[in-house]
């Protein structure tokens, strides 16, 4: 064993601590909530936590990995909710409910690639940041467009009006599905714990096999000298729009998971301010620090949840704990203080053995 | 070779996870009340009855964000009732324990604030304040079978259940009793709307306003939308209901934005008559707002601090004193006959409160369609589809207060 562990690489070393933590975590809360230990707050958290773990991981490959700026991820999240929440309305009945959510989450996963590839394909050929005025851009329109849809599918299929419902001309028996700015109403509740936590999984597994693999490499010469890059022969706009459609589609595939766990959906909740909450994660997490984003997520959205003890005084903590970890993570002599502790943990770990 | 290795690592860890989730399956529908009552005993409040001895009443709203005004007044109005009701002995006996949470205007918060006061014991829920959360919490109510009475929640959705209640007029009812309202009062025939088409509420009811215009023969002369994005320049959409004559202008959106579309109509000179629903509740109170602008605004509201009637009286004089002296809106009005209709309700099914959530829910849900309710917001029935019965009631702005018509 102890040999297999020395010829492992120290990347590899590095992933499989990643996995083995998330892992253990998970084999906690799943016995906690099988001996009856969590409370009703905490397992509603579950689901949540994994969207958003999901969401990040999937930013920090653009942000800190690709090296550009998205501000609107939060425009994906959306479109992969709609557009599963969509099929699962229409094919709810028709399909086996296990198919039918494998089948959805597929969909909110093509339907943010597809989205993320669109956008990439003119903005990631220019140079600059022009990634981030797009997507905000993005975040806003698709907000404004969903806003005015209203689908409806009868016995001749789907009907798309941008007035209101009786624009649709639905026949008897029909049923309107979106409606405008009150959104879709009453998808079925398929997602828990278990397939939240499958999917961070997948998501992890894409995402750190990228970063290691030659494209990710190809992804992260890019990112810190473009014309070095391009002067060895790599594709530079092929490269970064493979990443950003990627991370789309995973944010896509969590939207996905976001709609079949609450039982409405509105555009009015895929902001700006959500597209900048992800954001948070990564940046508090560490840009570029898969492991970071994961553990920033829990902290910071279960945090204000369990404060609710506190009453208004929650909001105020919550700031504080944004500052503080802001300044652990990035102020050099909260870096410097942490390699200390870590290298002194290192030699007495040697010691001991 | 070492690829291999990662991937065997990788499956054991999946297979891990898969395994843990067979076992983890089983226990997951274990959601009765044990667990929650013993929460609840744990929980920090001291002085609590114990389970069973009280009635848990739980309250969610925003109190913090945008739409706070309306959770506090809620939370307000659920508290001054429910101390009220402890003072005089309590619901069949046993006293009231009362908890609120704040949900932001959140749904996804909104479901979680739930689960904490399940944690806490809840055993019905007077809540949520806004529409689209109160959707995501009904459902979560609806599969747990927790008795839900929303005061304010108009959206249609928010009482898909049959375990939900509604206190307010449903979206579509506010729509079509405004046009009916105009119409019979005869108040103007030219109708200039400004809604804002992201919220679910403004545009519920526009959709069901434009309908029945059409039926009371009025014209709809422009509707004009805003969104959430453009809701502080107000100037095109006012321009525009002026260059086509409107002698009214229908306003079913939130007070904010309505004392922005006052102060610039002013600024053009133009005054028709305004007409609102529920959302302008508030007006009155928005800061730096010059309320003489507001004068003989119209609004569909079940209360109004200044009407003669005594139960209305007796509560704004109750909440003045409780509260710093601050008048009532209409949300606490409403939240205060919640707690009153629960009453009524528990009262007639001769429940006790060590029934299981899911047994009070089935006896309150026969209770509430058999009494008649009469509160500061009017008299109630219910069907059992949880929507309410009762006469719309229009109030005017004058002299800086409401007045009936």
């Amino acid at each position: 064993m102890g040999k297999l562990k020395n010829s492992m690489r120290k990347i590899t070393k590095k992933n499989l601590m990643t996995y083995i933590c998330l892992a253990i975590g998970f084999v906690i809360i799943q016995s906690c909530s099988a001996g009856g230990l969590l409370t009703f707050q905490i397992k509603g958290l579950l689901v949540p936590v994994c969207i958003y773990i999901i969401c990040a991981v999937a930013l920090n490959l653009v942000v800190g990995i690709s090296g550009e700026l998205s501000l609107g991820h939060a425009g994906f999240l959306c479109l992969g909710a709609y557009g599963a929440a969509i099929f699962s309305k229409i094919t709810n009945g028709l399909i086996p409910d296990p198919i039918r959510f494998l089948l959805a989450l597929i969909i909110g996963a093509a339907v943010g690639a597809l989205f993320g590839f669109l956008i990439g394909i003119p903005v990631l050929r220019l140079n600059g940041d022009y990634l981030a005025i797009v997507t905000l851009a993005f975040c806003q329109i698709i907000q404004n467009l969903l806003n005015v849809f209203y689908i409806g599918v009868d016995k001749h299929g789907l009907h798309v009006a941008m007035q209101d419902p009786t624009k649709l001309e639905l026949e008897e028996g029909g049923q309107v599905i979106v409606k405008g700015a009150q959104g879709i109403t009453g998808t079925p509740k398929d997602a828990n714990f278990i397939i939240g936590i499958i999917l961070v999984f997948i998501t992890l597994f894409i995402v750190l096999n990228l970063i290691d693999s030659r494209t990710g490499r190809a992804i992260m010469a890019i990112r810190d000298n473009r014309i070095a890059a391009e002067s060895i022969g790599i594709d530079v706009t092929k490269h970064k729009l493979l990443a950003f459609t990627i991370s789309a589609g995973l944010v896509g595939m969590a939207g996905a998971l976001y709609s079949h766990n609450l039982a409405t959906l509105t555009v009015a909740k895929f902001d700006y301010n959500t597209s900048i909450l992800i954001l948070v994660f990564v940046v508090l997490g560490g840009i570029g620090n898969i492991r970071g984003s994961i553990i920033a997520t829990v902290i910071l959205y279960v945090l204000p949840e369990l404060l609710r003890g506190l009453q208004t005084y929650r909001m105020l903590i919550y700031a504080i704990v944004l500052i503080v970890i802001m300044l652990f993570s990035w102020a050099p002599g909260a870096i410097a203080f942490r390699q200390r502790i870590m290298e002194r943990l290192k030699n007495r770990g040697k010691g001991v053995q | 070779m070492k690829n291999w290795k990662r991937f065997t690592a990788i499956v054991a860890a999946g297979a891990m996870a898969l395994t843990m989730a067979a076992c983890g399956g089983s226990s997951s529908g274990n959601t009765d009340n044990t667990d929650a009552s013993s929460a609840a005993q744990a929980s920090s409040a001291g002085e609590a009855a114990a389970p069973g001895q009280a009635w848990y009443i739980g309250g969610i709203g925003p109190t913090t964000g945008g739409a706070a005004s309306y959770g506090l007044a809620v939370k307000n109005g659920i508290q001054l009732a429910v101390d009220e009701i402890n003072a005089a002995g309590g619901i069949n006996g046993y006293p009231i324990e009362y908890a609120f949470q704040d949900d932001e205007h959140n749904a996804e918060k909104s479901v979680n604030a739930y689960n904490a006061l399940k944690d806490w014991g809840m055993q019905l829920l007077i809540g949520t304040v806004t529409s689209t959360p109160c959707v995501a919490v009904e459902a979560e109510a609806e599969a747990d079978n927790m008795f839900l009475l929303t005061p304010s929640g108009t959206s249609v959705d928010a009482i898909s259940g049959a375990n939900a209640f509604r206190l307010c007029f449903s979206d579509p009812n506010q729509g079509v009793g405004a046009a009916q309202y105009i119409g019979e009062h005869n108040l103007a025939k030219k109708i200039a709307v400004i809604y804002d088409s992201s919220d679910v509420y403004s545009s519920g009811i526009y959709e069901k306003f434009a309908e029945t215009a059409k039926e009371e023969n009025l014209e709809i002369v422009c509707a004009e939308a805003f969104t959430a994005q453009s809701n502080k320049d107000f100037t095109t959409q006012v321009q525009k209901a002026a260059d086509a004559g409107a002698e009214l202008v229908f306003l079913p959106i939130y007070y904010t934005e309505a004392s922005l579309i006052l102060q610039q109509c002013a600024a053009m000179d133009y005054a028709p008559l305004f007409f609102g629903c529920d959302g302008l509740d508030g007006l009155l109170g928005v800061e730096n707002f010059d309320t003489s602008l507001a004068e003989g605004v119209m609004l569909l509201t079940p209360y109004a601090a200044n009407s003669d009637d005594p139960l209305s009286v007796a509560f704004t004089d109750a909440y003045k004193a409780a509260f710093n002296n601050e008048t009532p809106i209409q949300f606490a009005a409403d939240a205060y006959d919640c707690v009153y209709a629960v009453k009524q309700a528990i009262e007639k099914a001769g429940a006790t409160p060590d029934m299981s959530v899911s047994d009070l829910c089935e006896a309150l849900k026969t209770a509430m369609t058999e009494i008649t309710f009469a509160g500061v917001t009017g008299e109630i029935t219910w069907e059992a589809d949880g929507e309410p019965n009762k006469t719309p009631k229009a109030v005017i702005i004058e002299n800086g207060s409401y007045k009936m018509l």
